[in-house]
């Protein structure tokens, strides 16, 4: 398998070079950081050049870094990742693409080059308030009808803002301001690396 | 003349054949079809948001409910993606027994999914034989777990306890007599594998019997053949994956080309269809479930001989042995440790994929060190294929649209997450 991403990693220097902010290889995958501005060529490359060969596209999600390691994280708030797959060379690629306005986020769509992203920007445009400019159908996939807000984003609570009765007097459903205190069980914690030796144990 | 404009119909989502919540709105020219735009979002539990704000092992669970008709493997790449950013080995006979499990759990799905798609497409009969069978493996479930759906049986570093050495059995009751209950309990007399056993050599006369049924049926045939044809080109770009890609002919399973546990050593096929229709499609799982109980049968063969241990010993991971906790003073912290704080997996980011029964089941997580996962996103397939409904149902009758919802074999629970 190594050999086999070496080879991958080879063939992603040549034909991107400079488009790579980052490249990573770790878990024996390859991840790649690419600027907002190189995007949709890096993955036209990427999808057309026969010894790259990703002719599918498996996954796309929105991340919100904003809480990344209690705070310590500096970089850009919102990030699509991509992960590709080729069919012909059997591997596979995670592509990383940071939103540069946190305020706006905002990534090109790529469905055009694959098709089967169409749902996926939906989704997270939907929870992250990603916004993908050339996507023809941008709507709301997977929260309500009327939904107000980013619900994964790392500042929208569990809970909600709002919860959902049946009034019988007024003999419709209404909404109403969430009555749930938040709470949490067991809290977020972050150990320095080597706590516990989880590697030697 | 009057203008005459396309009718609009709300599918669902209270329709015995939208296998669920999908509600369709489709744009009707007479009875054809011009366009389709699936509403989805009425399951949607946020449990990717959900397992934020729980311990790594507390998400386990979960993953039984997003696809609850393939619990297991959805578990599977769950406890893979933990185990590959924590970077520790499952013992041998626990990756045998998940292989087993995931078998059985594909043949599981493949049955509700024949029925079912018997049922939207009108063969009654199907639909009580395949849950003939799935009676029985569901009792498999019920067996090492004790759940007859939601097993949380998988665990980060194994699995959560070995095979049980006697099957729980019939008791005689006002409903069922002693020699009924003799005769029910005759398979069950002995230990888990002899169970399952049993049902490996009845399952491949019961798939025949499927196919007498349905396979060269006229009915069958006029409502399958030919229907939703996808090229692979188009399969391929629709991100289509497991029996909807293998239907358009390619032949590309996790199993065999990416490897993962034990399937490297067992011998199987992977079935491809030729023209990409529904009909290829139902080929295709069939014969899937032919492969799966030749799978079984290897596994049977492997765990009878070869005793061991089924779960890491790495405490920081997997819990103690109740026995040792209480005798032993460390083993009590590493369970104390685990049950409130939880494990910690080092930062980084992993994405495992396993071959699900509907396709290509990806877990991507990001961890910052946390005993939580920061990020984690649930790659479902029937998401994606859902997403090409209104490519595969334009310009077909209304009726069709049925028959597309069943071939893509969607569930709600994993669409919606």
């Amino acid at each position: 398998m190594s050999a086999k991403l070496e080879l991958l990693s080879q063939n992603l220097q040549k034909h991107l070079g400079d488009r790579i902010v980052e490249a990573q290889m770790a878990l024996g995958e390859i991840s790649i950081d690419v600027d907002v501005t190189a995007y949709l060529e890096t993955m036209l490359l990427l999808r057309d050049q026969s010894d790259l060969g990703f002719e599918q596209l498996i996954d796309l999600c929105g991340v919100d870094y904003s809480t990344y390691g209690d705070g310590c994280w500096s970089g850009k708030r919102f990030a699509v990742v991509t992960h590709l797959t080729s069919i012909a060379n059997n591997w596979r690629l995670r592509v990383r693409c940071f939103a540069p306005d946190d305020d706006f986020p905002s990534v090109p769509s790529v469905v055009a080059l694959w098709n089967s992203a169409n749902w996926f920007e939906r989704e997270a445009f939907d929870l992250f308030g990603i916004v993908f400019p050339g996507h023809a159908d941008l709507r709301r996939i997977l929260t309500d009808y009327g939904f107000v807000g980013h619900p994964f984003r790392k500042d929208f609570p569990v809970s909600g803002y709002v919860e959902m009765r049946y009034d019988p007097e007024q003999r419709r459903v209404v909404y109403e301001p969430v009555t749930i205190e938040p709470r949490e069980i067991t809290p977020r914690i972050v150990r320095e690396a080597s706590y516990g030796d989880v590697e030697n144990g | 003349m009057a203008d005459i404009q396309n009718y609009t119909l709300n599918f669902g989502p209270q329709h015995p054949a939208a296998h669920g919540v999908l509600r369709m709105v489709l744009e009707l020219d007479g009875e054809v079809v011009q366009r389709a735009d699936p509403h989805i979002g009425l399951l949607h539990r946020a449990t990717e948001k959900l397992a934020e704000t729980k311990t790594w092992i507390q998400s386990v669970p979960y993953m039984d409910r997003l696809d609850y008709m393939s619990m297991m493997v959805s578990e599977h790449a769950y406890c893979m993606a933990i185990e590959r950013m924590i970077g520790i080995d499952v013992p041998i006979r626990a990756q045998y027994i998940r292989v087993m499990f995931d078998e059985i759990t594909r043949i599981l799905n493949h049955l509700l999914w024949v029925g079912a798609h018997g049922l939207d497409v009108g063969a009654m009969t199907m639909v009580l034989y395949a849950f003939r069978e799935r009676e029985d493996l569901v009792d498999c479930y019920e067996a090492v777990s004790g759940a007859r759906m939601h097993a949380a049986y998988f665990r980060p570093g194994g699995v959560y306890r070995d095979l049980p050495d006697t099957m729980p059995k019939y008791r005689e009751s006002k409903w069922k007599s002693a020699a009924e209950v003799k005769k029910l309990n005759e398979v069950r007399s002995g230990t888990f594998l002899d169970f399952l056993q049993d049902f490996v050599s009845r399952f491949p006369n019961i798939v025949d019997e499927y196919e007498t049924l349905l396979t060269d049926n006229r009915i069958w045939k006029q409502r399958l053949v030919n229907v939703g044809v996808v090229s692979p080109e188009r399969a391929l770009q629709l991100g289509f994956t497991g029996p909807m890609l293998r239907g358009s002919g390619i032949a590309w399973d996790l199993r065999k080309k990416q490897s993962y546990e034990v399937y490297d050593r067992l011998d199987f096929d992977i079935p491809v269809g030729v023209t990409g229709d529904c009909y290829d499609r139902y080929l295709v799982r069939i014969e899937e479930m032919r492969q799966s109980n030749r799978i079984l049968q290897q596994c049977i063969d492997w765990l009878r001989v070869n005793p061991g241990p089924v779960i890491s010993d790495n405490h920081k991971v997997a819990s103690p042995l109740r026995a040792n906790m209480k005798s032993n003073m460390e083993e009590l912290i590493h369970h104390f440790k685990l049950c409130t704080e939880g494990m910690h997996v080092p930062e980084g980011q992993v994405y495992s994929a396993v071959e699900h029964p509907k396709g290509e089941f990806g877990i991507y997580a990001i961890s910052d060190g946390a005993n939580k996962p920061y990020r984690l996103k649930i790659r479902s397939p029937g998401y994606v294929h859902l997403s090409a409904m209104d490519e595969l149902v334009r310009g077909h009758m209304i009726a069709d649209v049925v028959t597309m919802v069943g071939t893509i074999d969607i569930v709600f629970g994993e669409i919606d997450r």
